[in-house]
């Protein structure tokens, strides 16, 4: 095909966008499947091993358990947000559909700490968690709880809830109007319908408005699934790169992360192993993704 | 006063009976904004105080003249020159981020040409793709290129992923619009790259405006790539620079507050000032 004036115009509009796509984003995925099938030592590639990197990952000790202990922590991670973010998010979006006295304010208040950076929001919940200072303990102990004030990141047993629940207060607003919008979306007559037709909220919400938003359903648990998986910059400001205490807090990103770069602690780093982790973690995601986006499309109702 | 307000919208309505429910969600969205406003409240007001306020009133409004703590952070802390690198780093990846994305848009949108769906395809696939988990090929290829503690590193990897959402709201937007000023000014004569600057681009301004609100926030916020490309305290943007201040004042409570709160004041101000658009913006992808 001859570059005639307009093909010319429309390849000099198209090129510089695309090549930025290719180089920084297809080419860089791809060479990850590539770098996890090589030996390496530091940032030089070594030899064509096969599938060495992932044996080691999944089968070899310490890995296989650092592995497995992660991998437990985001499927823990991604149910407890399930039902505090998304579930929570629903709730509220259900209260400010109706529309009350103050929901304009509301709808501003709950999506406040979106807009705030991880790593902001991070560090305010360590601070308010301190043991001593922090604003949680103290306020336990001034109303007579004081039982029940703890190191709540200095233990095993609540580290892990304790980023959760930061999680979910940072981010619960995203699914509150993404639902909102959904719901928004419901044609008036049908709501009308359905006031006739019941007294009961529970009939209204469970077999109107549920199955009515359920593209944002959709959208909303697969965006909080790659989420999950992918968690990384609050745990690492509010637990560190090890996932401490004792692991209690380790999550795929993390420990991807550690693989891959190193620790303070250990100035190991293996690119190989690093990339066999992320080459697992990526087909995870895409193969769950794309299987729930499938079965939750076909529920989906066209209105 | 609730139970007059919430009155008149059954009124209003003509709805009845259900008062105790709507009164019982009026409630849910009292107690959360509270724990939504509460923290960033007492996060503001723990920047005014000592260690010794934190610890013995840490509800209590402080004195707001005591603004030690600011000056501390503002003088002793390279604070200014991460938020300056903040601001080069988000403002070049947005000006290239709507520049590529509107040329590569209005191309797909606008002519009809072979391969066109498929480009269309290849820039959506860059949507859904966990671009952290390619790290370790971005951080060879930036090393390969020479920019590893460089803020180019930064400010492509920010444009390329701001390229797929933006070439998504963007065509969809441009293929709106009507074809009759394009005719008309082509049989004026008038050469492809006017019609496309003087008559086109007027009109595509409040899509570029969702495209710039859903890629700004998450670049200002991001941290995970600064912490893997840049080294240098000088070059460091706001959030990687906010865990250096953290860590030198670890036990200066009332400078590691004003350390947020000085973090988190420009987005809080521009989001209550535009939070409409901050809303519909960043919702924009997951809102079909």
């Amino acid at each position: 095909m001859a570059l005639t004036g307009r093909g010319l115009w429309i390849t000099a509009l198209i090129a510089p966008p695309l090549a930025f796509v290719a180089l920084f984003i297809v080419y860089p995925i791809v060479a990850a499947f590539a770098y996890a099938f090589y030996d390496w030592q530091g940032l030089l590639r070594g030899e064509f091993v096969w599938f060495e990197n992932f044996h080691t990952v999944l089968f070899v000790e310490p890995y296989a358990s650092r592995t497995l202990n992660a991998f437990s922590h985001n499927i823990f991670v991604f149910f407890a947000l399930m039902v505090l973010q998304n579930g929570l998010g629903f709730l509220l979006a259900y209260a400010l559909w109706r529309e009350l006295p103050g929901a304009r304010f509301h709808r501003v208040a709950v999506f406040l700490p979106v807009v705030l950076s991880t790593i902001i929001v991070a560090y305010l919940w360590k601070l308010f968690l301190h043991p001593l200072f922090g604003v949680i303990n103290q306020s336990l102990r001034g109303v007579g709880l004081a039982d029940v004030a703890q190191p709540w990141l200095g233990q095993e047993s609540t580290a892990l809830w304790a980023l959760v629940i930061a999680q979910a207060w940072h981010m619960v607003g995203f699914p509150t109007l993404v639902f909102l919008a959904g719901m928004q979306r419901i044609p008036t007559d049908i709501v009308d319908a359905v006031r006739m037709e019941t007294q009961s909220e529970w009939v209204k919400i469970t077999k109107i408005v549920w199955p009515l938003v359920a593209p944002s359903a959709t959208v909303v648990f697969v965006l909080l699934f790659v989420g999950a998986f992918n968690w990384f910059e609050l745990p690492y400001i509010m637990a560190g790169l090890d996932g401490s205490p004792y692991g209690s807090t380790d999550v795929l990103g993390l420990y991807f992360y550690r693989t891959a770069f190193g620790n303070v602690s250990a100035a190991h780093q293996d690119f190989g192993l690093g990339s066999a982790l992320a080459v697992l973690m990526f087909l995870f995601i895409a193969a769950i993704a794309g299987f729930v986006t499938a079965k939750l499309r076909a529920r989906e109702i066209q209105l | 006063m609730s139970l007059a307000a919430t009155t008149t919208y059954y009124d209003r309505k003509g709805l009845m009976a259900t008062l105790g429910r709507d009164g019982m969600l009026q409630v849910i969205l009292v107690a959360n904004s509270f724990i939504m406003l509460a923290p960033i409240i007492i996060m503001v007001f723990s920047a005014f105080k000592t260690n010794m306020e934190i610890f013995q009133s840490p509800f209590s409004l402080p004195d707001f003249s005591n603004v030690g703590n600011f000056v501390k952070i503002w003088t002793e802390t390279n604070f200014l020159r991460y938020l300056a690198n903040s601001f080069f780093v988000t403002g070049s990846s947005m000006v290239l981020i709507l520049t590529l994305g509107t040329m590569a848009a209005y191309a797909l949108a606008r002519y009809q040409f072979r391969g066109n769906g498929f480009i269309l395809m290849f820039f959506l696939a860059g949507l859904t793709l966990p671009l952290k988990l390619a790290i370790i090929p971005l951080f060879i290829l930036m090393r390969d290129l020479g920019i590893l503690n460089n803020q180019l590193s930064l400010i492509f990897v920010y444009t390329a992923t701001g390229l797929p959402t933006t070439v998504f709201i963007m065509t969809g937007f441009i293929r709106t619009l009507p074809n009759e000023l394009e005719d008309a000014a082509r049989m004026d004569g008038a050469s492809e790259a006017r019609i496309m600057w003087s008559i086109m681009l007027p009109l595509v301004r409040p899509a570029m405006v969702i495209a710039a609100i859903q890629n700004v926030v998450p670049i200002w916020n991001d941290f995970f790539f600064p912490l893997v490309f840049i080294q240098n305290d000088n070059l460091k943007t706001l959030p990687q620079g906010l865990t250096t201040f953290m860590g030198e004042y670890a036990t200066d409570y009332g400078a590691l507050f004003s350390g947020l709160t000085l973090s988190a004041a420009p987005i809080i101000l521009i989001y209550i000032l535009l939070s409409r658009q901050f809303i519909s913006g960043m919702t924009a992808g997951a809102v079909k």
